[in-house]
């Protein structure tokens, strides 16, 4: 094998701007132009075929697909070799990819149906065998007097810079169809993947339309093997998607998003590759979509990592802000301060009342403040009419709650207090008044404008503070 | 609607025998649905329940045995049979909005190859005013409560417009105007003639929802009207102990295969 070696041989040198310009336009000839051309389309086809091939959990089957063809090219390039004609025709090697690739699949599935392995078993031994053999024919094929197996090693990494203008226009071709295929297919793709059964009971054909998704993932791959190369197109088929996923719930925006992943992927990966002839186009290629990724992962509003964390901080310093109006109410209940619409309350009785951290509970006094729930004057704190209301609707959420648990969760008074905690902060008023009707029945029907009784003794931790 | 539908009762169930891995699970199931009513299937856990009604759907094979509806094979009548299965059959991360999923239940309709129109979602979103779940039609399906997911999925079954009616457990789980609204639907189908077959649980409702029952405990206890099929006698043979030879002679028959 020589994908060392032509890995160690990898030129740097950077080309000058204006070939670099050439290139991203399509200006650099007709032969660089297909080439481009032809793998942006194998991408939105790939990003299109994903797209489903990761709904129906296919992931790692297309992987053990992509694997398995090693053998079916060096078996193709043989026999072609054998009866005379030349091994490096592309249409022959795609040929015998797809039939091994097909075997193994269909291989992995056998033992999953015949044994009582897992499926993700049956595709490691599926994915290393086939692909250990097609390593030992390539090393045979390398001791053969053809001449012309030069380029074989290029389906294991990929080489677009290597593919001749007819490849390249026979990928183009067969990625445009297959997109096409998917767009036809699109209803009957996403029925099957998201409720098999249902298509079944509406008389679909299941098993026919999953044959042909099947099929169009096996085109994806195998046209696509001398581009992107065995190892890393599985990457081009499911990167793509996974990164559409977090920017949207619907699954035609979606397929779009990933279509527009992998055509990107597929124009920048072979635009490097024509400018370093030397680098694996495939490599470039998941390198970008992994950085279209890692991108989507982090800032996809929504679904994206950040989005997440400042949701979960938000919601948190919610609660906290809530606890303190709550504990400044409270303090007013249990007597320690006597005019609820005047009095102010020293921090340290806040630092009393509850478990505070100092420098937290500071922070958060600065944020309340800023939001107009309080007035911050030296050491003392004062509510305004707005956190004044907000106090007495938390306090009374809270208290509304406990009393439900003693009433119908058969919760001693004891227990009712910590998961009012949290409940008090997620009430919507449609759940209060629910709440309320059902505290009626019962016979504890709450005044709207009285704060009902705490269910347990409120902590008594204000006398060092009182004023 | 008789001429297209054929003579015959809704569901004619003949001697079938239903096997999980060789292990039989329903044996010799002899039922024939009413023409008009609706109808409970009851049983403990295990006692093949959603199996019967997945036999009919043509979700399971059967060992043995003919399912016929309105007349014909069951696997001829496809268009006229609808199916809401159990929520937790379904993955809720799925990119599909309610207004999605309810007009998968005109995909049979719509035909190989053809899009979604805007008037198929229009009319999607009559079956969602339906189960009063229209304002909720571009919400993410796993963005809401198990109620509402519920009646999403009771919409999609009205989409397929169909005569009979295969539900699995529709009442489990929900909340309390979800179950008002599925029992409104449900009464309104039964008023418009369709028949409707539902898995459920709850042996106090019961009598208030439904005509008729099926009791069934792997093989069919009593069936009939609430009347007379629902008595004490019947339900204590139904729960009433396991029928343990039953269920050895089935482990047997797995090993052995």
């Amino acid at each position: 094998m020589n994908t060392a070696t032509s890995l160690a041989t990898v030129s740097y040198d950077w080309p000058p701007l204006h070939e670099v310009l050439a290139v991203l336009t399509l200006n650099a000839g007709y032969n660089a132009a297909s080439v481009v051309v032809g793998t942006m389309l194998l991408g939105i086809a790939a990003g299109m075929v994903g797209t489903f091939a990761l709904l129906r959990k296919r992931a790692l089957m297309s992987d053990a697909l992509s694997h398995a063809t090693l053998p079916g090219i060096c078996m193709a390039f043989i026999v072609a070799a054998a009866i005379g004609t030349t091994g490096r025709s592309l249409p022959v090697l795609i040929a015998g990819a797809a039939v091994s690739g097909i075997v193994g699949v269909l291989f992995a599935q056998f033992i999953v149906a015949n044994s009582r392995l897992r499926q993700d078993v049956a595709i490691g031994v599926v994915l290393s065998v086939f692909f250990g053999l097609g390593v030992v024919l390539l090393s045979y094929i390398q001791t053969m007097q053809t001449g012309s197996q030069g380029g074989l090693h290029h389906f294991i990494l990929g080489q677009t810079a290597a593919l001749k203008r007819s490849d390249a226009l026979l990928m183009g071709g067969i990625a445009l169809l297959a997109l096409l295929a998917t767009t036809a297919l699109f209803k009957e793709f996403r029925l099957i993947c998201f409720d098999e059964d249902f298509a079944r009971v509406q008389d679909w054909p299941v098993s026919r339309i999953d044959l042909l998704m099947m099929t169009l993932v096996v085109v994806v791959t195998v046209v696509g093997l001398q581009a992107v190369g065995l190892l890393l197109i599985v990457a081009f088929v499911i990167i793509p998607p996974t990164a559409a996923r977090f920017w949207t719930d619907r699954l035609g925006a979606m397929t779009l998003l990933a279509a527009a992943f992998g055509g990107l992927s597929g124009y920048l990966g072979s635009s490097a590759s024509a400018l370093f002839p030397d680098l694996p186009t495939g490599a470039v290629i998941v390198l970008v979509s992994g950085a279209i990724f890692v991108v989507s992962m982090f800032l996809a509003p929504g679904r994206g990592v950040v989005a997440d964390v400042l949701r979960r901080v938000r919601m948190r310093t919610r609660m906290a802000q809530e606890h303190v109006l709550r504990s400044y109410f409270e303090l007013f209940e249990t007597g320690h301060y006597r005019d609820w619409r005047t009095s102010r309350v020293p921090r340290e009785a806040l630092l009393l009342y509850r478990d505070w951290h100092r420098r937290g509970l500071g922070l958060l006094l600065r944020l309340m403040a800023l939001r107009g729930l309080l007035t911050l004057h030296g050491d003392e704190v004062a509510l305004t009419d707005k956190g004044r209301e907000e106090a007495f609707r938390i306090t009374r959420t809270h208290r509304l709650w406990e009393q439900y648990l003693t009433t119908h969760a058969d919760l001693a008074p004891a227990q009712v207090h910590g998961p009012a905690e949290l409940v008090e902060h997620v009430l919507t008023p449609q759940m209060i008044a629910d709440l309320e009707e059902r505290l009626a029945v019962v016979g504890r029907r709450p005044r709207a404008d009285a704060m009902p009784q705490s269910a347990h003794p409120l902590p008594d931790a204000g006398e060092g503070a009182t004023p | 609607m008789e001429s297209r539908t054929g003579s015959g009762a809704p569901l004619r169930v003949s001697d079938l025998t239903i096997a999980y891995r060789d292990k039989p699970v329903l044996w010799e199931v002899d039922y024939t649905a009413p023409a008009s009513g609706m109808i409970a299937v009851v049983g403990p856990n295990g006692a093949g329940k959603s199996t019967l009604i997945k036999a009919c759907l043509g979700l399971v094979p059967a060992a043995a045995g003919s399912i016929e509806v309105f007349g014909q094979p069951a696997r001829r009548q496809r268009r006229l049979i609808g199916y809401l299965p159990q929520r937790e059959s379904v993955d809720w991360d799925f990119p599909a909005s309610a207004l999605d999923v309810v007009t998968m239940g005109l995909y049979g309709r719509i035909g190989w190859l053809r899009p979604v129109r805007r008037r198929h979602r229009e009319e999607a979103l009559t079956y969602l005013e339906k189960v009063n779940m229209a304002d909720f039609a571009d919400r993410q399906i796993g963005q809401l409560s198990g109620g509402q997911q519920q009646r999403v999925f009771l919409a999609r079954a009205l989409a397929q417009d169909a005569r009979l009616y295969f539900m699995d457990e529709p009442f489990a789980g929900v909340d309390a105007a979800t179950e008002r609204a599925i029992v409104a639907v449900l009464e309104e189908m039964d008023a418009q003639g369709r028949t409707v077959i539902c898995v459920h649980h709850d042996l106090d409702t019961v009598p208030k929802y439904f005509h008729h029952v099926l009791l069934l405990n792997n093989r069919v206890v009593a069936a009939g009207s609430v009347g007379e099929a629902f008595t004490r006698e019947n339900l204590q043979k139904t729960y009433g102990g396991r029928l343990a030879l039953l269920e050895q002679a089935g482990e047997a028959l797995a090993r052995s295969a």
